[in-house]
């Protein structure tokens, strides 16, 4: 369907683009690279009145590498984490769930702060800062602040993000060199909504695992992190036994609904299922 | 509001709503026909186009966000008279039959062997997953794109 009639501002800095949104009254949206955004507004699933365009704050762009922590500019593309060299050692689980969100084309224009304000519960970069306990930076009228990823989605596509509110960057915290990972997704076609993915690492010392995180996403409103899966993981050696405690308590730790896609039963194996999968990764 | 971009190394300057696709911008206002629209909501792929060199669906971009940008549609991938190697090979291996995917197909694909001439057929695939064709089955346009790789790797452009 044809887009609804909308007012379109580009502004050249943070601070207009806040009084942009902060003078419409929670009727303005930030469009970032649009691949969420620009279908709702054809299903008529969102209809602001002015749509301000954060293209050219070319301070959103930027990705850092520090000792502390990996820095993406909420207008960084997805295909700009594929194609930095220095993520794969520096993040490579980030890397590994970005090779998952959508298809090429849509990589090449959609956003990190795009898919976060997005929050939707299949999609790939909302589970990895869950999951990695990444901190969220905001600027509205009133300010800037802080927010934990733990505490930013409230729902399906629903944040704690305030109406004149734009994400400036997401902090993840840094990578260590030795560390486990593994990301697994199951959709029917590859690019496809997650019908369920698991995201986890973990550091090893003495050849038992600590610091376990463990995160799923297309189970819930918004992606959780298994505690109880991290749990068995902590303190043990990841070997067949482990990945089946570990399988068994990620099934038990969710209660997906049904829905169209697929039964809640079904979606429940499934956690399980790509939790032995991501662990199996992890382990080799 | 106005809007200024380059489509096919021609500069053009068009008066559009906000509202307007970059697709239907491309369509309508200059008469650009071979970009197809498909599903206007970011699945199908019919509508791929080069924006600043990268394979974009034109249905999710506004014309206004095209603002100073390079477009490159299939009519600027295509010859005068005759075909390019990636078009040729896309007639040898009969990979289209009702041919309303195909811009999409071949603008997807240009994008990719530009970049990776030396992609392999799974790369191919998952690239082309984007892009939805309800006629081959895929294999034959799989094969078109493999075999179009020669012509990326000689002159780096092929078209």
């Amino acid at each position: 369907m044809k887009l609804p009639p909308f007012e379109y501002a580009c502004p050249s800095t943070l601070s207009e683009a806040v009084a942009l949104l902060a003078s419409h009254h929670g009727e303005a949206k930030p469009l970032a690279g649009g691949q969420s955004l620009v279908p709702m507004l054809a299903f008529r699933v969102a209809s602001p009145s002015l749509l301000v365009d954060l293209r050219k704050l070319s301070e959103l762009r930027q990705i850092r590498i520090t000792d502390d922590s990996v820095t993406l500019g909420a207008m960084v593309r997805w295909r700009e984490i594929l194609d930095d060299a220095r993520l794969r050692t520096a993040h490579p689980l980030l890397v590994v769930a970005v090779e998952h969100v959508a298809h090429y084309q849509i990589r090449n224009r959609g956003t990190v702060g795009g898919s976060i304000a997005h929050a939707d519960p299949a999609a790939e970069l909302p589970g990895i800062v869950v999951t990695c306990e990444a901190k969220i930076d905001v600027v509205g009228k009133a300010g800037t602040r802080t927010i934990d990823a733990a505490d930013f989605f409230r729902g399906p596509l629903i944040t704690a993000l305030e109406p004149d509110e734009i994400i400036t960057e997401v902090r993840l915290p840094a990578w260590s060199a030795r560390r486990r990972f593994g990301f697994q997704e199951f959709a029917r076609r590859r690019g496809d909504f997650a019908m369920a993915a698991a995201a986890l690492f973990y550091d090893e010392n003495n050849g038992n695992a600590y610091n376990a995180h463990v995160g799923v996403t297309g189970v819930a409103d918004w992606p959780l992190r298994l505690t109880a899966v991290e749990g068995v993981l902590d303190g043990a050696t990841i070997n067949e036994a482990t990945i089946a405690r570990a399988e068994a308590a990620a099934t038990a730790a969710v209660d997906p609904p049904d829905d169209i896609h697929a039964s809640g039963a079904y979606r429940k194996a499934l956690v399980g299922v790509m939790v032995e999968r991501a662990l199996k990764s992890a382990a080799v | 509001m106005p809007v200024q971009f380059e489509v096919n190394g021609k500069p053009v300057a068009v008066e559009v709503e906000p509202r307007l696709t970059l697709a239907d911008c491309l369509r309508h206002h200059l008469r650009l026909t071979g970009t197809h629209v498909g599903c206007e909501h970011g699945v199908c792929g019919a509508c791929t186009v080069l924006v600043d060199g990268a394979a974009v669906r034109s249905c999710l971009i506004l014309a206004v966000q095209a603002e100073g940008a390079k477009v490159i549609t299939i009519e600027g991938l295509s010859l005068k008279d005759g075909l390019t190697p990636l078009q040729a090979s896309f007639r040898k291996h009969h990979a289209l039959q009702c041919g309303f995917c195909t811009p999409g197909m071949i603008t997807t694909a240009h994008a990719l062997l530009s970049e990776e001439p030396d992609c392999n057929a799974d790369r191919v695939r998952e690239v082309l997953s984007g892009n939805l064709c309800r006629c081959t089955g895929y294999i034959s346009i799989i094969e078109a794109v493999l075999d179009a790789r020669a012509a990326y790797k000689h002159d780096g452009k092929g078209a």
